[in-house]
């Protein structure tokens, strides 16, 4: 295995380090918090002189992600980040840079959407992009949105892929704790990402195509959609096997979930991002009380691991899901109807119900977290499951 | 500068056999600016619209050269992008240093004095070397004729109708070209397709200078302004003699009108023909026209002082 340097570092640090090791050739910068020291210390790279990366500073998250698409489709290796309100203004952008099936690849530091005004974690802004075609990994911890940068360029960049992907991890928690992580080095990086060989490149002066062309008109619409479909469908195989390449050279495990204390799990919660740490916490804690608690953390959400987290889940007795995001007048939060949906088919009914917790960064306390298992506990003996989502630790 | 003979040998980059409407001002601003690219290869950049849809219908393609469509408003940052990469993948080494690659954006009047300025202010102030065209057509045309505020005082448009209660646009428009100068660019130039030698020639400046470049060009649309389609080389040729659209250049700050108007006719002769205008010869809209002249009195007036100055 090669060499690793383990250091202390934000999740915003380490991740502008995998940017570098990645060598974009042209990276659009545009602060916002909690994602502004991704591009800043881009900005530093720069400075000295340690990157190639032609690096714009635009005034708008929309043309950020606008100069990213005319970019990839020149035949460069591009990369951007964002947060909330940009990546809500890059919106448009973000379907063009699918349709466009140009592998751009973006750190999203997750934040609250506006009003109120909130710069604090949840997962508004990113569940609001979850149908804009691009692959999302989520990171646990600043090591996750460190593995996760230099996987996505692979993952978006493989000829049966060719989708933008984005890397999140949550805003402030994640972006600004000190962790410890482990970086590979320069050479190791170099050698996984390897060089992005473009198809249709607008800079092919030789080959002219033309990109972005209308469709209408009775035009072939539908099929450039379906095609989009399928490629997304493709990626599962490439995510769990640059995963695979990627835990070899790293010694950390890749999956589309990842699951803790489900072989025996009588009840389970499935969370998404930085509060699986404490989950994990309060369910070992538990587990000494008697309550048999797994936990169920996605680390992929598009495409959503469905097979993974239905066998992952199947046995148990009921689950529990944190939502960090709303979906007003949805049955639930955007994770609990997929983890629904995917549990469709099970042959047992398991119940299933939502928690909507920590908008807009508010607290998530252990104690909130055994609530959650208590009630769980509860049910699996025979209680009634509550009708409706939860909302966990609002005033 | 190429002289016509020349500039007919020269390969046309928008071929012909799209759907622009017969008569478009747009096709013949396109091909007049990429003459002025000479033999260099050329990346395009179009903004959604009618140049857009019209000519690349999928699977078909007029554009003999790269091309790429993005959205409406972020043309300039779109071709700012390709630019950008352009220079990264030569400071990787993955594209000869030496390579000479120009590139161009083109947007109408509603993608670039209203949705799109933004975008082309940014693209023009990080210094790109691009050169951003606006086909200037007074409304947006793909839609169906809405006004935009290249729309002139007084004109009918779809969404600035005519009636009891009111003539057209009540506003005047913003004057893009200054807007653009002040950004201190190399180069700026307002350029009409009826004056096809000052045209191409400040298109072959705009690609010459280092830098970012940005023309406005006069494209009538013949739709859009009620006149017959073969029309529109007249119509825009009594833009510039009426004074209503004036010709000059802005190059390394110095202000230089490019083509002189002797015995500058009044407005009304570049009105009169126009469906669009067609309610400001009802009696009792004279003092309407009288504003507009004395407008466009008011915008020459201030532009010779500039001319004077530099």
């Amino acid at each position: 295995m090669p060499t690793q340097k383990t250091i202390a570092a934000t999740g915003n640090t380490v991740v502008a380090e995998a940017m570098r090791q990645c060598a974009p050739d042209m990276m659009a910068a545009y602060p916002i918090t909690p994602q502004t020291t991704i591009v800043e210390e881009f900005a530093g790279f720069v400075a000295k002189g340690r990157v190639h990366t032609e690096y714009i500073t635009v005034e708008s998250e929309h043309s950020a992600m606008s100069a990213c698409v005319g970019a990839s489709a020149a035949g460069a290796r591009v990369m951007t980040a964002t947060s909330s309100q940009g990546l809500a203004l890059m919106w448009e952008e973000l379907h063009i840079a699918s349709g466009m099936r140009l592998p751009i690849v973006m750190a999203n530091a997750n934040r609250a959407l506006s009003a109120p005004i909130n710069i604090h974690c949840d997962h508004s802004d990113i569940m609001g992009a979850r149908d804009t075609g691009w692959i999302t990994l989520f990171a646990e911890t600043a090591q996750e949105a460190y593995d996760n940068t230099i996987m996505a360029i692979r993952i978006a960049e493989h000829p049966d892929v060719l989708l933008p992907t984005m890397s999140c991890l949550d805003g402030f928690i994640t972006t600004h704790s000190i962790d410890r992580v482990c970086i590979m080095d320069d050479e190791t990086v170099t050698g996984f990402v390897g060089q992005y060989t473009p198809k249709n490149a607008l800079l092919d002066i030789e080959n002219p195509v033309t990109h972005g062309a209308f469709a209408g008109l009775g035009g072939p619409f539908f099929e450039f959609k379906k095609s989009q479909r399928e490629a997304i469908e493709r990626s599962r195989a490439v995510i769990k096997d640059v995963g695979a390449e990627f835990s070899e050279l790293s010694g950390r495990p890749f999956g589309m979930v990842e699951t803790w204390g489900m072989e025996d799990a009588d009840v389970a919660i499935v969370v998404i991002g930085s509060t699986a740490g404490n989950v994990r916490h309060v369910a070992r804690q538990m587990r000494e009380s008697g309550i048999k608690a797994g936990v169920v953390k996605i680390r992929c959400f598009r495409p959503f691991p469905y097979a993974e987290l239905a066998a992952a889940l199947s046995g148990v007795k009921a689950v529990a899901v944190m939502d960090r995001a709303e979906s007003f007048g949805a049955e639930g939060g955007p994770l609990f109807l997929e983890v629904r949906s995917a549990l469709y088919d099970a042959t047992e009914r398991i119940p299933v119900i939502d928690y909507i917790y920590g908008l807009g960064g508010s607290d998530v306390r252990l104690e909130l977290i055994e609530t959650v298992l208590n009630d769980l506990s509860e049910i699996a003996a025979g209680a009634q499951a509550p009708t409706g989502l939860v909302y966990l630790g609002s005033r | 500068m190429a002289n016509l003979k020349e500039l007919t040998h020269r390969e046309d980059r928008l071929e012909g056999g799209h759907r622009l409407c017969a008569g478009c001002g747009a096709s013949v601003a396109v091909r007049q600016v990429l003459l002025g690219a000479g033999v260099e290869p050329v990346v395009v950049g179009c903004a959604t619209g009618c140049l857009e849809v019209s000519t690349t219908i999928y699977p078909y393609s007029s554009w003999k050269t790269p091309f790429i469509h993005n959205a409406f408003e972020n043309s300039a940052a779109t071709i700012s992008g390709v630019e950008a990469a352009f220079k990264g993948l030569k400071a990787a080494g993955k594209i000869p240093a030496d390579k000479k690659i120009k590139f161009v954006a083109f947007g109408g009047d509603g993608g670039t004095y209203d949705i799109g300025l933004q975008s082309l202010s940014g693209a023009m102030e990080r210094g790109h070397d691009m050169v951003y065209v606006c086909y200037d057509n007074g409304a947006y045309m793909n839609t169906g004729i809405q006004r935009s505020s290249a729309t002139p005082k007084g004109a009918w448009a779809t969404t600035s109708q005519v009636g009891a209660a009111q003539q057209g646009k009540q506003q005047r428009r913003k004057d893009l070209t200054q807007i653009m100068a002040a950004h201190n660019i190399p180069y700026v130039a307002q350029a009409s397709i009826s004056h096809w030698k000052d045209l191409t020639t400040k298109a072959e400046k705009a690609f010459a200078v280092e830098g970012p470049a940005f023309l406005n060009v006069f494209a009538p649309c013949p739709r859009g302004w009620r006149i017959p389609f073969d029309t529109t080389v007249e119509i825009a040729k009594s833009a510039v003699q009426t004074g209503y659209w004036p010709l000059y250049e802005v190059e390394d700050g110095v202000w230089r009108q490019t083509v002189k108007v002797m015995n500058r006719k009044p407005v009304v002769e570049f009105l009169k023909p126009q469906g669009r205008f067609k309610h400001l010869f009802a009696s009792g809209n004279e003092a309407l026209l009288e504003e507009i002249q004395a407008d466009v009195d008011l915008q020459w007036d201030r532009l010779q002082a500039r001319f004077s100055c530099s």
